[in-house]
Protein backbone atom coordinates (compact mmCIF):
# COMPACT_ATOMS: atom_id res chain seq x y z
CA UNK A 1 0.00 0.00 0.00
CA UNK A 2 1.12 3.53 -0.63
CA UNK A 3 -1.35 5.98 0.83
CA UNK A 4 -2.41 9.05 -1.10
CA UNK A 5 -2.63 12.23 0.95
CA UNK A 6 -5.83 14.25 0.42
CA UNK A 7 -6.00 17.75 1.85
CA UNK A 8 -9.45 19.25 2.39
CA UNK A 9 -9.28 23.03 2.45
CA UNK A 10 -11.34 26.14 1.66
CA UNK A 11 -9.86 29.43 2.79
CA UNK A 12 -13.11 30.54 4.34
CA UNK A 13 -14.27 29.00 7.61
CA UNK A 14 -17.54 27.21 8.20
CA UNK A 15 -18.03 25.82 4.71
CA UNK A 16 -17.89 22.19 5.83
CA UNK A 17 -14.26 21.04 5.63
CA UNK A 18 -14.40 19.07 8.86
CA UNK A 19 -17.74 17.41 8.07
CA UNK A 20 -16.47 16.45 4.62
CA UNK A 21 -13.17 15.11 6.00
CA UNK A 22 -14.97 12.97 8.60
CA UNK A 23 -17.50 11.63 6.12
CA UNK A 24 -15.03 11.03 3.33
CA UNK A 25 -12.91 9.10 5.83
CA UNK A 26 -15.89 7.04 7.03
CA UNK A 27 -17.11 6.41 3.47
CA UNK A 28 -13.69 5.28 2.23
CA UNK A 29 -13.26 3.03 5.27
CA UNK A 30 -16.67 1.49 4.57
CA UNK A 31 -15.26 0.44 1.19
CA UNK A 32 -12.58 -1.61 3.00
CA UNK A 33 -9.96 1.10 2.68
CA UNK A 34 -7.55 1.90 5.51
CA UNK A 35 -7.91 5.59 6.26
CA UNK A 36 -6.21 8.02 8.63
CA UNK A 37 -7.84 11.42 9.20
CA UNK A 38 -5.55 14.13 10.53
CA UNK A 39 -6.96 17.22 12.22
CA UNK A 40 -4.82 20.13 11.02
CA UNK A 41 -6.61 22.73 13.08
CA UNK A 42 -4.30 22.92 16.09
CA UNK A 43 -5.84 25.04 18.83
CA UNK A 44 -9.39 24.74 17.47
CA UNK A 45 -9.77 21.03 16.98
CA UNK A 46 -13.15 19.73 15.83
CA UNK A 47 -12.64 16.60 13.80
CA UNK A 48 -12.57 14.43 16.93
CA UNK A 49 -15.97 15.84 17.97
CA UNK A 50 -17.54 15.29 14.56
CA UNK A 51 -16.25 11.72 14.51
CA UNK A 52 -17.45 11.19 18.10
CA UNK A 53 -13.95 10.28 19.31
CA UNK A 54 -13.27 13.24 21.57
CA UNK A 55 -13.30 11.28 24.83
CA UNK A 56 -10.66 8.83 23.63
CA UNK A 57 -7.85 11.33 23.01
CA UNK A 58 -4.70 10.63 25.02
CA UNK A 59 -1.96 11.88 22.72
CA UNK A 60 -2.21 14.34 19.84
CA UNK A 61 -0.20 15.40 16.81
CA UNK A 62 1.94 17.86 18.78
CA UNK A 63 2.93 15.05 21.14
CA UNK A 64 4.08 13.09 18.09
CA UNK A 65 6.04 16.02 16.65
CA UNK A 66 7.67 16.80 19.98
CA UNK A 67 8.54 13.14 20.59
CA UNK A 68 6.37 12.50 23.65
CA UNK A 69 4.75 9.50 21.99
CA UNK A 70 5.00 7.28 18.95
CA UNK A 71 2.80 8.00 15.94
CA UNK A 72 0.81 4.82 16.53
CA UNK A 73 -0.01 5.89 20.09
CA UNK A 74 -1.67 9.10 18.87
CA UNK A 75 -3.89 7.24 16.41
CA UNK A 76 -7.43 6.63 17.62
CA UNK A 77 -9.18 3.67 16.03
CA UNK A 78 -12.86 4.15 15.27
CA UNK A 79 -14.68 1.19 16.81
CA UNK A 80 -17.78 1.57 14.62
CA UNK A 81 -16.02 1.69 11.27
CA UNK A 82 -13.29 -0.84 10.58
CA UNK A 83 -10.16 0.74 9.12
CA UNK A 84 -10.78 4.36 10.18
CA UNK A 85 -8.24 6.18 12.36
CA UNK A 86 -7.92 9.71 13.68
CA UNK A 87 -4.85 11.71 14.62
CA UNK A 88 -6.28 14.56 16.69
CA UNK A 89 -4.93 18.09 16.92
CA UNK A 90 -3.74 19.62 20.18
CA UNK A 91 -6.19 22.01 21.75
CA UNK A 92 -3.78 23.82 24.07
CA UNK A 93 -1.20 24.83 21.45
CA UNK A 94 -1.20 26.81 18.22
CA UNK A 95 -0.34 26.22 14.57
CA UNK A 96 3.36 27.00 15.01
CA UNK A 97 3.80 23.83 17.10
CA UNK A 98 3.91 21.88 13.83
CA UNK A 99 5.90 22.75 10.68
CA UNK A 100 5.17 21.79 7.07
CA UNK A 101 8.13 19.40 7.12
CA UNK A 102 6.74 17.69 10.26
CA UNK A 103 3.52 17.05 8.34
CA UNK A 104 5.42 15.62 5.40
CA UNK A 105 7.36 13.35 7.76
CA UNK A 106 4.20 12.09 9.52
CA UNK A 107 2.45 11.38 6.23
CA UNK A 108 5.50 9.57 4.86
CA UNK A 109 5.51 7.39 7.95
CA UNK A 110 1.83 6.53 7.38
CA UNK A 111 2.04 5.91 3.64
CA UNK A 112 3.23 2.27 3.61
CA UNK A 113 0.44 0.98 5.88
CA UNK A 114 -2.68 2.85 4.76
CA UNK A 115 -4.67 3.64 1.60
CA UNK A 116 -5.65 7.23 2.35
CA UNK A 117 -4.51 10.03 4.62
CA UNK A 118 -7.06 12.85 4.78
CA UNK A 119 -5.97 16.16 6.26
CA UNK A 120 -8.57 18.59 7.55
CA UNK A 121 -7.05 22.01 6.92
CA UNK A 122 -7.91 24.99 9.11
CA UNK A 123 -9.44 28.10 7.58
CA UNK A 124 -7.10 30.85 6.43
CA UNK A 125 -3.95 30.90 4.33
CA UNK A 126 -1.40 30.98 7.12
CA UNK A 127 0.78 28.39 8.80
CA UNK A 128 -1.99 25.86 9.51
CA UNK A 129 -3.00 25.81 5.87
CA UNK A 130 0.65 25.56 4.77
CA UNK A 131 1.06 22.59 7.11
CA UNK A 132 -1.96 20.87 5.60
CA UNK A 133 -0.88 21.61 2.04
CA UNK A 134 2.76 20.51 2.32
CA UNK A 135 2.25 16.72 2.15
CA UNK A 136 -0.79 16.79 -0.19
CA UNK A 137 -1.01 14.56 -3.27
CA UNK A 138 -4.52 15.81 -4.03
CA UNK A 139 -6.23 18.97 -2.85
CA UNK A 140 -9.99 19.24 -2.39
CA UNK A 141 -11.22 22.81 -2.28
CA UNK A 142 -14.57 23.14 -0.53
CA UNK A 143 -16.83 26.08 -1.24
CA UNK A 144 -20.40 27.12 -0.57
CA UNK A 145 -22.60 28.86 -3.11
CA UNK A 146 -21.74 32.25 -1.59
CA UNK A 147 -19.65 34.98 -3.17
CA UNK A 148 -17.22 35.24 -0.26
CA UNK A 149 -16.61 31.49 -0.07
CA UNK A 150 -16.01 31.32 -3.83
CA UNK A 151 -13.59 34.24 -3.68
CA UNK A 152 -11.59 32.53 -0.93
CA UNK A 153 -11.63 29.26 -2.85
CA UNK A 154 -10.12 31.10 -5.82
CA UNK A 155 -7.31 32.43 -3.62
CA UNK A 156 -6.64 28.96 -2.22
CA UNK A 157 -6.53 27.45 -5.71
CA UNK A 158 -4.02 30.13 -6.73
CA UNK A 159 -1.73 29.28 -3.81
CA UNK A 160 -2.11 25.56 -4.48
CA UNK A 161 -1.06 26.11 -8.08
CA UNK A 162 1.89 28.28 -7.07
CA UNK A 163 3.08 25.57 -4.67
CA UNK A 164 2.73 23.09 -7.52
CA UNK A 165 0.35 20.94 -5.45
CA UNK A 166 -2.49 20.98 -7.95
CA UNK A 167 -4.57 20.39 -9.85
CA UNK A 168 -7.07 21.00 -7.11
CA UNK A 169 -10.57 19.52 -7.30
CA UNK A 170 -13.75 21.26 -6.25
CA UNK A 171 -16.48 20.26 -3.80
CA UNK A 172 -19.54 22.50 -3.67
CA UNK A 173 -21.26 22.10 -0.33
CA UNK A 174 -24.71 23.11 0.92
CA UNK A 175 -26.32 23.86 -2.40
CA UNK A 176 -30.04 24.50 -2.21
CA UNK A 177 -31.61 23.49 -5.55
CA UNK A 178 -34.83 25.41 -4.88
CA UNK A 179 -32.95 28.65 -4.21
CA UNK A 180 -30.79 28.19 -7.32
CA UNK A 181 -33.95 27.64 -9.31
CA UNK A 182 -35.37 30.93 -8.08
CA UNK A 183 -32.12 32.70 -8.92
CA UNK A 184 -31.41 33.46 -5.25
CA UNK A 185 -28.24 31.39 -5.05
CA UNK A 186 -25.15 31.21 -7.22
CA UNK A 187 -25.45 28.13 -9.36
CA UNK A 188 -22.94 25.33 -9.67
CA UNK A 189 -22.38 26.39 -13.23
CA UNK A 190 -21.29 29.92 -12.24
CA UNK A 191 -18.93 28.58 -9.59
CA UNK A 192 -17.30 26.07 -11.91
CA UNK A 193 -17.00 28.72 -14.62
CA UNK A 194 -15.16 31.11 -12.32
CA UNK A 195 -12.91 28.65 -10.52
CA UNK A 196 -12.18 26.60 -13.63
CA UNK A 197 -11.13 23.40 -11.86
CA UNK A 198 -12.53 19.91 -11.97
CA UNK A 199 -15.70 19.33 -9.95
CA UNK A 200 -15.64 16.18 -7.81
CA UNK A 201 -18.74 16.64 -5.67
CA UNK A 202 -21.94 18.59 -5.15
CA UNK A 203 -23.51 18.20 -1.71
CA UNK A 204 -27.05 19.47 -1.13
CA UNK A 205 -28.11 21.40 1.95
CA UNK A 206 -29.44 18.82 4.41
CA UNK A 207 -30.48 19.48 7.99
CA UNK A 208 -29.67 15.85 8.88
CA UNK A 209 -26.00 16.83 8.70
CA UNK A 210 -26.34 19.02 11.78
CA UNK A 211 -28.01 16.21 13.69
CA UNK A 212 -25.37 13.65 12.75
CA UNK A 213 -22.52 16.08 13.45
CA UNK A 214 -23.89 16.81 16.90
CA UNK A 215 -24.17 13.10 17.61
CA UNK A 216 -20.65 12.41 16.34
CA UNK A 217 -21.98 9.92 13.82
CA UNK A 218 -20.88 10.37 10.19
CA UNK A 219 -23.88 11.04 7.91
CA UNK A 220 -22.59 8.62 5.26
CA UNK A 221 -23.72 5.86 7.61
CA UNK A 222 -27.29 7.16 7.20
CA UNK A 223 -28.52 5.56 4.00
CA UNK A 224 -31.52 7.87 3.63
CA UNK A 225 -29.76 11.23 3.68
CA UNK A 226 -29.15 12.93 0.34
CA UNK A 227 -26.03 14.67 1.66
CA UNK A 228 -24.77 11.31 2.90
CA UNK A 229 -25.34 9.85 -0.55
CA UNK A 230 -23.48 12.74 -2.19
CA UNK A 231 -20.53 12.18 0.16
CA UNK A 232 -20.54 8.44 -0.58
CA UNK A 233 -20.38 9.32 -4.27
CA UNK A 234 -17.38 11.60 -3.71
CA UNK A 235 -15.61 8.75 -1.92
CA UNK A 236 -16.26 6.45 -4.89
CA UNK A 237 -14.98 9.10 -7.32
CA UNK A 238 -11.87 9.47 -5.14
CA UNK A 239 -11.27 5.76 -5.59
CA UNK A 240 -11.46 6.22 -9.34
CA UNK A 241 -15.02 5.11 -10.04
CA UNK A 242 -17.07 7.04 -12.55
CA UNK A 243 -20.17 8.05 -10.60
CA UNK A 244 -22.74 10.43 -12.12
CA UNK A 245 -23.69 13.49 -10.10
CA UNK A 246 -26.84 13.16 -7.98
CA UNK A 247 -30.03 14.39 -9.54
CA UNK A 248 -31.01 16.95 -6.93
CA UNK A 249 -34.75 16.86 -7.66
CA UNK A 250 -35.77 20.01 -9.53
CA UNK A 251 -32.37 20.46 -11.13
CA UNK A 252 -33.12 18.79 -14.43
CA UNK A 253 -32.04 21.85 -16.37
CA UNK A 254 -28.85 22.12 -14.46
CA UNK A 255 -27.16 19.03 -15.89
CA UNK A 256 -28.06 20.13 -19.34
CA UNK A 257 -26.38 23.42 -18.52
CA UNK A 258 -23.24 21.67 -17.33
CA UNK A 259 -23.08 19.79 -20.60
CA UNK A 260 -23.62 23.03 -22.44
CA UNK A 261 -20.84 24.75 -20.51
CA UNK A 262 -18.25 22.16 -21.45
CA UNK A 263 -19.33 21.79 -25.03
CA UNK A 264 -19.35 25.52 -25.68
CA UNK A 265 -15.90 25.95 -24.18
CA UNK A 266 -17.06 27.86 -21.15
CA UNK A 267 -19.05 30.66 -22.77
CA UNK A 268 -22.34 30.90 -21.04
CA UNK A 269 -24.62 33.64 -19.80
CA UNK B 1 31.34 33.12 4.29
CA UNK B 2 30.14 33.04 0.73
CA UNK B 3 31.20 36.24 -1.02
CA UNK B 4 27.92 36.15 -2.97
CA UNK B 5 25.81 36.78 0.13
CA UNK B 6 25.86 40.14 1.82
CA UNK B 7 23.93 40.58 5.06
CA UNK B 8 22.99 43.92 6.52
CA UNK B 9 20.54 45.21 9.10
CA UNK B 10 17.61 47.30 7.89
CA UNK B 11 14.62 48.71 9.73
CA UNK B 12 12.51 45.71 8.65
CA UNK B 13 15.04 43.19 10.02
CA UNK B 14 17.86 41.66 8.01
CA UNK B 15 18.47 42.05 4.31
CA UNK B 16 20.47 39.38 2.49
CA UNK B 17 21.62 40.51 -0.93
CA UNK B 18 22.43 37.62 -3.23
CA UNK B 19 25.05 38.16 -5.90
CA UNK B 20 25.58 36.35 -9.15
CA UNK B 21 26.43 32.66 -9.39
CA UNK B 22 24.74 29.29 -9.24
CA UNK B 23 21.48 29.59 -7.31
CA UNK B 24 21.58 26.06 -5.85
CA UNK B 25 25.04 26.73 -4.38
CA UNK B 26 24.12 30.13 -3.04
CA UNK B 27 20.92 28.73 -1.57
CA UNK B 28 22.91 26.05 0.26
CA UNK B 29 25.46 28.60 1.42
CA UNK B 30 22.69 30.81 2.79
CA UNK B 31 21.19 27.97 4.81
CA UNK B 32 24.62 27.02 6.15
CA UNK B 33 25.27 30.62 7.07
CA UNK B 34 22.01 30.78 9.03
CA UNK B 35 22.80 27.49 10.78
CA UNK B 36 26.38 28.34 11.70
CA UNK B 37 25.49 31.80 12.96
CA UNK B 38 22.27 30.70 14.61
CA UNK B 39 22.66 33.14 17.52
CA UNK B 40 22.87 36.08 15.20
CA UNK B 41 19.93 35.06 13.01
CA UNK B 42 17.61 33.63 15.67
CA UNK B 43 14.21 35.32 15.63
CA UNK B 44 15.13 37.64 12.76
CA UNK B 45 12.86 38.80 9.97
CA UNK B 46 14.75 38.12 6.78
CA UNK B 47 14.31 39.74 3.41
CA UNK B 48 16.15 38.34 0.39
CA UNK B 49 17.26 40.47 -2.51
CA UNK B 50 17.83 37.89 -5.21
CA UNK B 51 18.52 40.22 -8.12
CA UNK B 52 18.22 38.45 -11.44
CA UNK B 53 17.85 34.90 -10.10
CA UNK B 54 14.71 33.10 -11.27
CA UNK B 55 13.19 31.14 -8.39
CA UNK B 56 10.24 28.76 -8.66
CA UNK B 57 7.38 28.99 -6.18
CA UNK B 58 7.90 25.44 -4.93
CA UNK B 59 11.60 26.06 -4.33
CA UNK B 60 10.83 29.33 -2.60
CA UNK B 61 8.26 27.62 -0.37
CA UNK B 62 10.81 24.97 0.56
CA UNK B 63 13.46 27.57 1.26
CA UNK B 64 11.07 29.44 3.54
CA UNK B 65 10.35 26.24 5.48
CA UNK B 66 14.04 25.44 5.79
CA UNK B 67 14.77 28.96 6.96
CA UNK B 68 11.92 28.85 9.47
CA UNK B 69 13.37 25.68 10.99
CA UNK B 70 16.21 27.89 12.23
CA UNK B 71 13.79 30.30 13.87
CA UNK B 72 14.24 32.85 11.12
CA UNK B 73 11.19 34.20 9.32
CA UNK B 74 11.38 34.89 5.62
CA UNK B 75 9.33 38.05 5.30
CA UNK B 76 10.16 39.40 1.91
CA UNK B 77 11.80 38.81 -1.40
CA UNK B 78 13.05 41.45 -3.75
CA UNK B 79 13.64 40.43 -7.30
CA UNK B 80 14.23 41.95 -10.69
CA UNK B 81 12.33 39.12 -12.34
CA UNK B 82 8.58 39.73 -12.48
CA UNK B 83 7.95 35.99 -12.43
CA UNK B 84 9.98 35.41 -9.29
CA UNK B 85 8.31 38.42 -7.72
CA UNK B 86 4.92 36.99 -8.56
CA UNK B 87 5.91 33.64 -7.05
CA UNK B 88 7.00 35.41 -3.89
CA UNK B 89 3.71 37.28 -3.69
CA UNK B 90 1.71 34.12 -4.12
CA UNK B 91 3.47 32.81 -1.01
CA UNK B 92 2.52 35.93 0.87
CA UNK B 93 6.00 37.47 0.92
CA UNK B 94 6.43 41.22 0.64
CA UNK B 95 8.19 42.17 -2.54
CA UNK B 96 9.02 45.75 -1.78
CA UNK B 97 9.54 47.90 1.24
CA UNK B 98 7.04 50.49 2.40
CA UNK B 99 9.38 53.16 1.12
CA UNK B 100 10.25 52.17 -2.41
CA UNK B 101 13.91 51.40 -2.78
CA UNK B 102 15.66 54.23 -4.55
CA UNK B 103 17.35 51.81 -6.93
CA UNK B 104 14.02 50.41 -8.09
CA UNK B 105 11.74 53.42 -7.95
CA UNK B 106 13.56 55.04 -10.85
CA UNK B 107 13.04 51.95 -12.94
CA UNK B 108 9.56 50.93 -11.88
CA UNK B 109 7.70 53.70 -13.62
CA UNK B 110 10.21 54.83 -16.17
CA UNK B 111 7.98 56.39 -18.80
CA UNK B 112 10.80 56.57 -21.32
CA UNK B 113 10.20 52.86 -21.76
CA UNK B 114 6.85 54.06 -23.04
CA UNK B 115 4.82 51.11 -24.06
CA UNK B 116 7.55 49.20 -25.76
CA UNK B 117 8.08 46.61 -23.10
CA UNK B 118 5.39 44.14 -22.20
CA UNK B 119 4.95 41.02 -20.18
CA UNK B 120 2.95 38.08 -21.28
CA UNK B 121 1.04 36.00 -18.75
CA UNK B 122 -0.53 32.80 -19.95
CA UNK B 123 -2.66 31.65 -17.06
CA UNK B 124 -5.68 32.64 -15.04
CA UNK B 125 -5.01 35.31 -12.44
CA UNK B 126 -6.85 34.33 -9.30
CA UNK B 127 -7.87 36.27 -6.23
CA UNK B 128 -4.73 37.49 -4.47
CA UNK B 129 -2.51 37.39 -7.56
CA UNK B 130 -1.19 40.71 -8.77
CA UNK B 131 0.99 41.99 -11.53
CA UNK B 132 2.72 45.33 -11.31
CA UNK B 133 4.68 46.17 -14.42
CA UNK B 134 5.92 49.42 -15.94
CA UNK B 135 5.16 48.31 -19.51
CA UNK B 136 2.13 46.70 -21.11
CA UNK B 137 0.51 43.61 -19.66
CA UNK B 138 -0.97 40.88 -21.82
CA UNK B 139 -2.92 38.06 -20.19
CA UNK B 140 -4.22 34.98 -21.93
CA UNK B 141 -6.69 33.62 -19.40
CA UNK B 142 -9.20 35.10 -17.00
CA UNK B 143 -8.57 37.79 -14.41
CA UNK B 144 -10.78 36.79 -11.49
CA UNK B 145 -12.30 39.09 -8.85
CA UNK B 146 -9.68 39.87 -6.22
CA UNK B 147 -6.80 39.80 -8.73
CA UNK B 148 -5.07 43.06 -9.65
CA UNK B 149 -3.05 44.33 -12.59
CA UNK B 150 -1.21 47.64 -12.47
CA UNK B 151 0.46 48.56 -15.73
CA UNK B 152 2.33 51.61 -16.96
CA UNK B 153 0.89 50.96 -20.41
CA UNK B 154 -2.02 49.05 -21.88
CA UNK B 155 -3.70 45.98 -20.46
CA UNK B 156 -4.98 43.30 -22.80
CA UNK B 157 -6.92 40.34 -21.44
CA UNK B 158 -7.80 37.49 -23.76
CA UNK B 159 -10.44 36.15 -21.42
CA UNK B 160 -12.85 37.42 -18.80
CA UNK B 161 -11.67 40.49 -16.94
CA UNK B 162 -13.38 40.63 -13.54
CA UNK B 163 -10.62 41.84 -11.24
CA UNK B 164 -9.18 45.31 -10.67
CA UNK B 165 -7.00 46.87 -13.37
CA UNK B 166 -5.04 50.10 -13.61
CA UNK B 167 -3.68 51.00 -17.03
CA UNK B 168 -1.38 53.98 -17.62
CA UNK B 169 -0.58 53.94 -13.92
CA UNK B 170 2.33 56.34 -14.41
CA UNK B 171 -0.04 58.95 -15.83
CA UNK B 172 -0.47 57.89 -19.46
CA UNK B 173 -3.98 59.01 -20.39
CA UNK B 174 -3.86 57.27 -23.77
CA UNK B 175 -3.64 53.81 -22.19
CA UNK B 176 -6.25 51.21 -23.13
CA UNK B 177 -7.81 48.21 -21.46
CA UNK B 178 -9.14 45.49 -23.76
CA UNK B 179 -10.85 42.25 -22.80
CA UNK B 180 -13.04 39.60 -24.38
CA UNK B 181 -15.43 40.20 -21.52
CA UNK B 182 -14.88 43.54 -19.83
CA UNK B 183 -16.46 43.35 -16.38
CA UNK B 184 -13.76 44.55 -13.96
CA UNK B 185 -14.47 45.17 -10.29
CA UNK B 186 -12.78 48.51 -10.83
CA UNK B 187 -11.04 49.99 -13.85
CA UNK B 188 -8.53 52.84 -13.68
CA UNK B 189 -6.83 54.65 -16.48
CA UNK B 190 -4.16 57.16 -15.39
CA UNK B 191 -5.85 59.12 -12.57
CA UNK B 192 -9.44 58.25 -13.45
CA UNK B 193 -11.33 55.55 -11.59
CA UNK B 194 -14.47 53.87 -12.85
CA UNK B 195 -16.75 51.10 -11.71
CA UNK B 196 -18.34 48.89 -14.34
CA UNK B 197 -22.12 48.85 -14.30
CA UNK B 198 -23.31 45.28 -13.96
CA UNK B 199 -24.69 44.04 -17.22
CA UNK B 200 -26.66 40.94 -18.01
CA UNK B 201 -26.33 41.05 -21.76
CA UNK B 202 -24.16 38.70 -23.74
CA UNK B 203 -20.52 39.71 -23.29
CA UNK B 204 -18.66 41.08 -26.28
CA UNK B 205 -15.00 42.09 -26.64
CA UNK B 206 -14.63 45.68 -25.50
CA UNK B 207 -12.00 48.41 -25.33
CA UNK B 208 -11.94 50.94 -22.52
CA UNK B 209 -10.21 54.28 -22.98
CA UNK B 210 -10.22 57.76 -21.53
CA UNK B 211 -12.29 60.36 -23.36
CA UNK B 212 -12.74 63.86 -21.93
CA UNK B 213 -11.78 62.66 -18.48
CA UNK B 214 -14.22 59.74 -18.48
CA UNK B 215 -13.62 56.06 -18.97
CA UNK B 216 -15.60 54.90 -21.99
CA UNK B 217 -16.00 51.25 -22.94
CA UNK B 218 -16.79 50.48 -26.56
CA UNK B 219 -17.60 47.19 -28.20
CA UNK B 220 -14.72 46.14 -30.42
CA UNK B 221 -15.76 46.75 -34.02
CA UNK B 222 -13.65 44.75 -36.44
CA UNK B 223 -14.68 46.83 -39.47
CA UNK B 224 -14.03 50.16 -37.81
CA UNK B 225 -10.60 49.08 -36.65
CA UNK B 226 -9.52 48.28 -40.20
CA UNK B 227 -9.65 51.92 -41.36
Amino acid sequence: MAAKVLTVTSGKGGVGKTTITANLGAALASHNQKVVCIDGDIGLRNLDVVLGLENRIVYDIVDVVEGRCKLRQAMIRDKRIEGLFLIPAAQTRDKTAVSPSDMVRICDELRPDYDWVIIDSPAGIERGFRNALAPADRVFVVTNPEVSAVRDADRIIGITEAEEKGPAQLIINRINPAMVERGDMISTIDIVELLAIELIGIIPEDSNVIVSTNRGLPIVLDGKSQAGQALQNIARRVMGENVPFLDLNDQGGFFKQIGKLFSSGGKNE
Amino acid sequence: MNPNIEIKGISEGLLATIGEGDWTEIRQALLELIQTQADFFKGADLTLNVGDHEIKAADLGKLRDQISENDVILRGLISKSPRTEENAKSLGLTTHFERPQPERSGKAFDTSVGGDEAIFVQRTLRSGNNIIYPGHVVVIGDVNPGAEIISGGNIIVWGRLRGTVHAGASGDETALVCALELAPTQLRIAETVSITPSSKKKPKPEVASLKDGQVIAEVWDIHKSKK
